[in-house]
């Protein structure tokens, strides 16, 4: 079973790296675009004995513990197959 | 007395907090392995700067892991004397032993200065060889630095007087302009409720000799030392 853990900065809170992206995006001639926010995903692969319920329960603790940091960023959890 | 400098993999200021603690201050002082799991009869112990496991995930994330973490957990609430320096701040507030977190710097970009930073509570076993409102000039290197915290948060930082510096002109004037990262409220070191755990972004090791530039820092580890001596003699 597959897993996708996404993690991105609150909305509250600044992203410069999107920012500098979106300022470059805009150099370079693209239009249309309001605004850029960088995150990012982490692949994951589970042994094939876990239930998809006990997985979403480890991949929801495993994102608050150590994968985002609450305090910046917010998570949420995507199994492949599974109900998002 | 003895001081001892946690080494994780990526640390590169652990030698500068030895050289100050055995050579300025001359106190006994030892490196700790991460991979220690006991901190002895340590007295004080030195989180450094530098870039733990590479920064990976985030700066300080992956080191808040490491087997010694656990007692410096236990060490911290027992009331032990804990100072994270630059990186080691960013290890502290990943393990929840400080509030908030460290984010990228407003300017994206890292940097390698000398800064003014204000004191602000003289109250601590760090710093009360210092004046309330002295202008220290320390150096500060780094990427991550932009201190970020929950607006309830940074209200109890202040009513509880933890913000311990803040970033400011030569003057003493805490501005925006004289904020080098973006941290709210120009913090630059706080410490917990017990304020026997310091985090600051500023390196006071990288200044506690006038060969380096300044002296300013190492009224730090003077402070620490003597409060340690007295309680020692007790």
């Amino acid at each position: 079973m597959r897993a996708t853990v996404h993690v991105r900065l609150k909305k509250s809170v600044l992203d410069p790296q999107g920012q500098a992206i979106h300022h470059a995006v805009r150099t370079l001639g693209y239009e249309g675009i309001r605004e850029i926010r960088q995150g990012k995903f982490f692949e994951i692969e589970l042994e094939d004995s876990i239930s998809p319920e006990r997985a979403r329960a480890l991949l929801e603790e495993l994102a608050r513990d150590v994968l985002a940091n609450p305090v910046l960023e917010e998570y949420w959890v995507e199994i492949e197959g599974g109900t998002p | 007395m003895r001081f001892g400098v946690v080494v994780f993999p990526g640390s590169n200021c652990d030698h500068d907090a030895y050289h100050v603690i055995s050579k300025v201050i001359g106190q006994p002082v030892d490196f700790i392995w991460h991979k220690q799991t006991s901190l002895g009869e340590y007295d004080a112990v030195i989180l450094p700067g530098g870039f733990s496991y590479g920064d990976y995930l985030r700066a300080g994330a992956l080191a808040r892991f490491s087997p010694i973490m656990g007692a410096v957990r236990e060490f911290a609430a027992r009331g032990g004397f804990v100072l994270g320096i630059c990186n080691g701040f960013q290890i502290l507030c990943e393990s929840g032993l400080l509030p908030g977190a460290l984010m990228r710097n407003r300017g994206r970009r890292f940097i390698c200065e000398f800064v003014h930073v204000r004191v602000e509570a003289t109250d601590t076993p760090f710093t009360h060889l210092y004046r309330k409102g002295q202008v220290l000039q320390l150096p500060i290197a780094h990427g991550e630095g932009n201190y970020y915290c929950d607006p309830e948060t940074l209200a109890e930082l202040r009513r509880e007087n933890r913000i311990v510096f803040r970033y400011c002109d030569a003057q003493g004037r805490v501005t925006e302009a004289a904020n080098p990262n973006g941290s709210l409220d120009n913090i630059a070191g706080i410490c917990n409720r017990g304020r026997n755990v310091l985090g600051m972004m500023p390196h006071p090791e990288r200044a506690a000799e006038e060969i380096l530039g300044s002296s300013d820092g190492r009224a730090l580890f003077q402070s620490l030392a003597l409060v340690l001596a007295a309680m020692t003699r007790e």
